[in-house]
């Protein structure tokens, strides 16, 4: 018998005598709040970020605000905003990211609850290694874009996309549990959250 | 890397001597104390956390007790997203088809994102044998595998190690793994944590086959989930061509959207904060992003033993969030190692036995006593695993395993001696009567008393000693409650 069958096999046997009906599950957590954006943007300076609010015309000026001189910036396809110094992602390799300074992305959802930016990496986001690799994560966010929790968000993702769900900058607990920013992922997160 | 569970002693001894190690102990206490107090913080904020919780615990054990239905499922929607699914009966099993990936691409070398499905398996071991480097590239499991260490925390593996012990580390063995630690490495934990990004980065932009856990898998969408702190998943999941993640086969949920729950429990249960930096989702293969090549390997190894017991399915449901860990008083003083296994703690105590049977082996027969019992685990379990039930249940088991012995324990004689008083009133008199003497012999002389007032008794001799070593043994009575009422009525 393969392994599949053989494991198969034995869940069924496991479970002959078990009663299996269905638990209730109260799905109340999921009543629909309305976005805090005020919250969200505590909540993403709570984990030292820097955040910035602006209007949607001002989203470009925030931009090159957020990034150092001379810095060259890659840039996904079908970013709606100008970046200066910016690199477009013509199949840029793992090397070629780590010599850029920042990245410049917009994303799908803010969480106001938890301070959280999930990317889901369509247009305007890139590619997963583009906000991985480079060490400053310029991400606009809309105020339109962010909703109050967790369930809300997976309410508006799509499974069928890969998502990145970041909450600050790369962080580390290991050592004796105290927390030190930058670790692997972007060492500093810059949030511009607009309209 | 030739560190090993295997050939543990019994949780009793292994204690022993963690107990006498005072520099663990102060580390112990000072990070289960720093995580339990951002946890409660943490925790407090969300006004229907106990909704949560059940609602986590229904999920999971709807699925649970449906589990080939979403098996199926799962399988079909990974291959449908272009996934290749591989089936594992156990370890070896594993293993296997993990080295043979690495080595159908030449490779001799893989990065590994932290996964405990990993951790029990001993794939590192397995794939050092056919000549395969498993770089572990989460701070801590790297603190642990550079120091030729056994992991004693599922969130935090070193969190037995002080700066000072892991910067000794890092000078000492980084170099024979790759870049070395800068010579002016302080035991400022940003300065680790920097040395440990430049150690790895090197590591992580060569790197062609990635190795991962998973934390969740989605049955309707064949989406797997990765929750982490430092990056490094995020760079073991994206940068290599191919990918292979190992997923114990409870780790289902039906579908995405069940996920909202769980990743609210977790963060919060784990490292006590909101939400962890960053948590990837992915469904097979994406084009033109992430590894093009992707494998998912469904591990049972026990699991289906677990799932049989009846009081002991529960423990499926577990998160790996180690809030359990951090609460329990037996694991503040002892530490992980005491348990023998990458599953420590009261969800080790439960998790060990259930997946490798009672009856078996001293060490894991053990483990189910390793607890004062006192329920701290429970309620701080975010998916509602009522651990003291299963302890108490567990121990009925190997008690029971033990009933054929040819050398029955003390434990079982002193039970058949009790017995056989109980059973008729003259005996039980004559025992109380024996016992009211020994209580005038060794108490009189007791200086300790209990609250109470009543009196200690000392250590006692013989094998009893083991008893009264680690407990407080009050002096018997010196009249039995029947022999005081034969002589008063009731009446003095």
């Amino acid at each position: 018998m393969s392994a599949r069958d053989d494991i198969l096999a034995g869940v069924r046997r496991a479970l002959r005598e078990a009663d299996t009906s269905p638990v209730h599950v109260s799905r109340g957590y999921r009543d629909t709040r309305p976005a805090d954006v005020h919250l969200f943007v505590e909540r993403v300076e709570d984990y030292r970020a820097v955040v910035v609010r602006c209007a949607l015309d001002e989203v470009e000026a925030r931009i090159s605000d957020a990034l150092p001189r001379d810095a060259r910036a890659v840039v996904p396809d079908g970013l709606p905003w100008r970046v200066p110094g910016s690199v477009a992602d013509d199949g840029l390799s793992a090397l070629d990211l780590d010599d850029v300074d920042a990245v410049v992305t917009g994303a799908t959802v803010g969480i106001a609850e938890t301070g959280t930016i999930v990317l889901s990496h369509g247009p305007g986001e890139g590619r997963r290694a583009l906000t991985l690799v480079p060490d400053l994560h310029v991400c606009v966010v809309r105020a339109d874009q962010v909703v109050a929790d967790v369930p809300d968000a997976f309410a508006v993702l799509d499974p069928d996309r890969p998502t990145t769900w970041v909450s600050g900058p790369s962080a580390t607990s290991d050592i004796e549990l105290d927390r030190v920013e930058g670790v692997h992922g972007p060492r500093r997160l810059h949030v511009i959250v607009a309209g | 890397m030739s560190a090993t569970f295997v050939g543990m002693p019994a949780f009793p001894v292994a204690a022993r001597t963690a107990l006498a190690d005072t520099q663990l102990r102060a580390n112990l206490a000072h990070a289960t104390g720093t995580i339990r107090a951002k946890r409660a913080k943490v925790v407090a904020e969300v006004d229907n956390w106990e909704e949560l919780r059940l609602a986590a615990a229904g999920i999971k054990d709807n699925t649970l007790l449906h589990l080939e239905e979403h098996l199926v499922r799962l399988e079909e929607s990974l291959t449908r997203q272009g996934a290749v699914v591989h089936w594992a009966r156990d370890a070896a099993e594993a293993c296997t088809i993990v080295a043979d990936v690495a080595k159908s691409h030449g490779v001799d070398e893989v990065v590994k994102v932290k996964s405990m499905a990993t951790g029990e398996i001993e794939l590192n071991e397995a794939l050092a044998k056919e000549g395969i480097a498993a770089w572990e590239t989460d701070l801590a499991e790297l603190i642990v595998q550079l120091g030729d260490d056994l992991p004693s925390h599922i969130l935090v593996p070193a969190i037995h190690r002080n700066r000072a012990e892991i910067r000794e580390i890092f000078l000492s063995h980084m170099a024979a793994a790759g870049r070395p630690a800068p010579d002016d490495l302080t035991d400022e934990p940003a300065r680790l944590a920097d040395a440990a990004r430049l150690h790895l980065r090197e590591k992580f932009l060569r790197a062609k086959v990635g190795v991962s856990g998973a934390n969740f898998a989605v049955a309707d969408s064949g989406t797997l989930v990765v929750v982490e702190s430092e990056g490094n998943g995020r760079m073991c999941l994206t940068l290599p061509e191919v990918l292979v993640t190992v997923v114990g086969i409870e780790k289902i949920v039906p579908t995405w959207a069940d996920l909202d729950v769980f990743l609210q429990l977790l963060p919060r249960s784990s490292t006590g904060e909101r939400m962890n930096p960053y948590t990837s989702t992915w469904s097979g293969v994406t084009p033109g992003d992430g590894p093009q090549e992707v494998h998912v390997v469904l591990l049972d190894n026990g699991r289906t033993r677990a799932l049989a017991d009846d009081v002991g399915r529960q423990a499926l449901r577990c998160i790996r969030c180690s809030a359990c860990l951090n609460v329990c008083p037996v694991y503040e003083r002892t530490g992980g190692h005491a348990y023998g296994s990458v599953y420590p703690g009261p969800i080790g105590a439960i998790l060990n036995p259930l997946l490798k049977g009672v009856g078996v082996d001293a060490q894991t027969d053990s483990l189910p006593y390793a607890s004062s019992l006192c329920g701290a685990c429970f309620e701080a379990c975010p998916v509602r695993i009522d651990i003291p039930s299963v302890l108490v249940d567990l121990r009925a088991q190997v008690v029971d395993s033990h009933r054929g012995d040819r050398f029955p324990k003390a434990e079982a004689l002193a039970m058949k001696a009790t017995a056989l008083a109980f059973g008729s009133g003259g005996r039980l008199g004559a025992a109380e009567k024996a016992s009211g003497l020994v209580g005038r012999l060794l108490g009189g002389g007791g200086r300790r008393r209990l609250p109470g007032g009543r009196k200690l008794l000392g250590r006692l001799p013989g094998p009893g000693a083991a008893w009264t070593d680690a407990r407080d043994l009050p002096t018997p009575p010196a009249e039995s409650f029947r022999a005081w009422w034969k002589r008063t009525g009731g009446r003095g």
